[in-house]
């Protein structure tokens, strides 16, 4: 199972520097988070398309994602119009709905993915070991990045191992269903997976040890802006600054 | 059970994030050296844990675990919640970057309240199993509550949706606690050191 299936492609967002990419990602999503109109809102989720045609992604993909990530929406749709309250009631088939409620659900909808696109546009397309390096050298705490990468190395492994337990049960004829022997199959089989997990560990400890680990990464990749990461870093962060002043102009 | 983005309110988020901070600062001093790959390793399992979807029913629901996580990992499950949500939004874009505190609060501080009401109960092997099933259940039911409570925080309006949330998860509470139970029966008697029982 490939986890970062948007990680791998050539435009110029794949190759740009993670750490200008994890600064600009966290400046826009927050502008887009705590705006309140649609002005502003939309305008963000213009940058979000345009990041995302720029960064050549498979189509079909993005928007499959979109759906998934969009099913709480679809709850706030359902919920808030019904039960926001507020003056202004639109009556449709007999049913009162509540105009605030639904505006707050479309405006939350856009936010929504508006920052979906961006993380996916500029985070997502890089592999997590490059972020995490990127992390590393915008000083992070060095061991909340070593205990990111090593969980990163490790979760393909010990998905894995995972489905090695899921083959054998089903060839021994194990079919879930509602019913206490499932859920104690499940938990022996994630009982399984832990303690494999642990001995891995201890496995890998003693490895990392006998290379002379001292709790720090060095990646051989050396990370050097250029001047189109820079170029990009003042851009992004004048678009971020523009939907800040978009939305201050609108108060 | 991730808040999406662009939903909670400006102070909702900043106290969502400095609190994570806080607890995860907390969480990293207690991961000594000796104790790094056994946290990352089980931060991991517990990410692959969420991909388990368990039968509920005519649909299936994934399992959390933060319960479960608590008693093992003690402080140290801020940080590991924390990577685990974070490879979560990298991966598929569950949650994201600026509802990263906050999400991480909802699910570390059950995972914390369990480690200390819960554990003391785990060394009797009498008390072991409802013990156990009480934390499963405790965590997703405290989860919930503080999911429900960002939100109410965040607008007034979103008050019945909050409610909403609590009632679904009453399903996930018991089939945690069952999950929670099974499994911390079956590391006593296979692996016990890693519920580090003897430790006061």
């Amino acid at each position: 199972m490939n986890f970062e299936q948007f990680s791998q492609g050539s435009s110029f967002l794949h190759r740009a520097d993670p750490r200008v990419k994890i600064i600009n990602t966290a400046v826009l999503s927050l502008v887009i988070a705590l705006c309140q109109n649609f002005a502003t809102a939309l305008a963000g989720l213009l940058i979000a398309i345009l990041l995302t045609i720029a960064a050549r992604l498979s189509p079909k993909q993005v928007l499959r994602r979109l759906l998934i990530v969009n099913s709480f929406n679809i709850l706030l749709w359902l919920l808030l119009p019904l039960t926001y309250g507020g003056r202004p009631v639109i009556d449709f088939a007999g049913i009162g709905l509540s105009k605030p409620g639904l505006f707050l659900a479309a405006l939350i909808t856009i936010k929504a993915n508006a920052i979906i696109l961006i993380f996916i546009s500029l985070l997502a397309t890089s592999t997590v070991a490059r972020l995490g390096h990127g992390l590393q050298k915008l000083h992070l705490s060095p061991r909340l990045c070593v205990l990111l990468l090593f969980s990163y190395r490790y979760i393909t492994v010990i998905h894995q191992e995972y489905q090695r337990l899921q083959r054998a049960a089903k060839l021994r004829c194990f079919r879930p269903g509602t019913n206490l022997h499932t859920y104690k199959t499940y938990a022996h089989m994630l009982g399984m997976l832990l303690v494999k997990s642990w001995n891995r560990a201890a496995r890998v400890q003693q490895a990392m040890a006998l290379r002379g680990f001292s709790g720090r990464f060095y990646s051989l990749q050396e990370l050097e802006m250029n001047r189109k990461d820079y170029l990009m870093l003042t851009g992004l962060l004048l678009g971020g600054m523009g939907l800040f002043l978009l939305e201050g102009a609108l108060k | 059970m991730h808040i999406s983005e662009g939903i909670l309110s400006a102070p909702v988020l900043i106290s969502g994030g400095v609190i994570a901070a806080a607890g995860t600062v907390i969480g990293l001093k207690k991961v000594d050296y000796a104790r790094i790959m056994p946290t990352a390793l089980l931060s991991s399992a517990f990410f692959v844990a969420s991909l388990i979807h368990v039968p509920l029913g005519p649909g299936s629901v994934h399992l959390v675990l933060n319960g479960l996580l608590g008693i093992i990992l003690g402080w140290a499950g801020f940080p590991a919640i924390l990577i685990a949500l974070f490879l979560q939004a990298i991966f598929f874009q569950f949650g994201g970057l600026v509802v990263l505190g906050v999400n991480t609060v909802t699910m570390a501080v059950p995972a914390l309240c369990c480690y200390y009401l819960v554990r003391p109960w785990l060394k009797n092997p009498k008390t072991r199993p409802v013990a156990a099933f009480c934390a499963g259940a405790l965590a997703i039911f405290l989860s919930s509550l503080l999911v429900a409570l960002a939100l109410a925080l965040s607008d007034s309006g979103f008050l019945t949706t909050a409610k909403v949330i609590i009632g679904a998860n009453v399903p996930i509470m018991i089939i945690e606690g069952f999950i929670t139970m099974f499994t911390v029966t079956f590391l006593a008697r296979v692996q016990p050191e890693i519920l580090h029982l003897d430790q006061p």
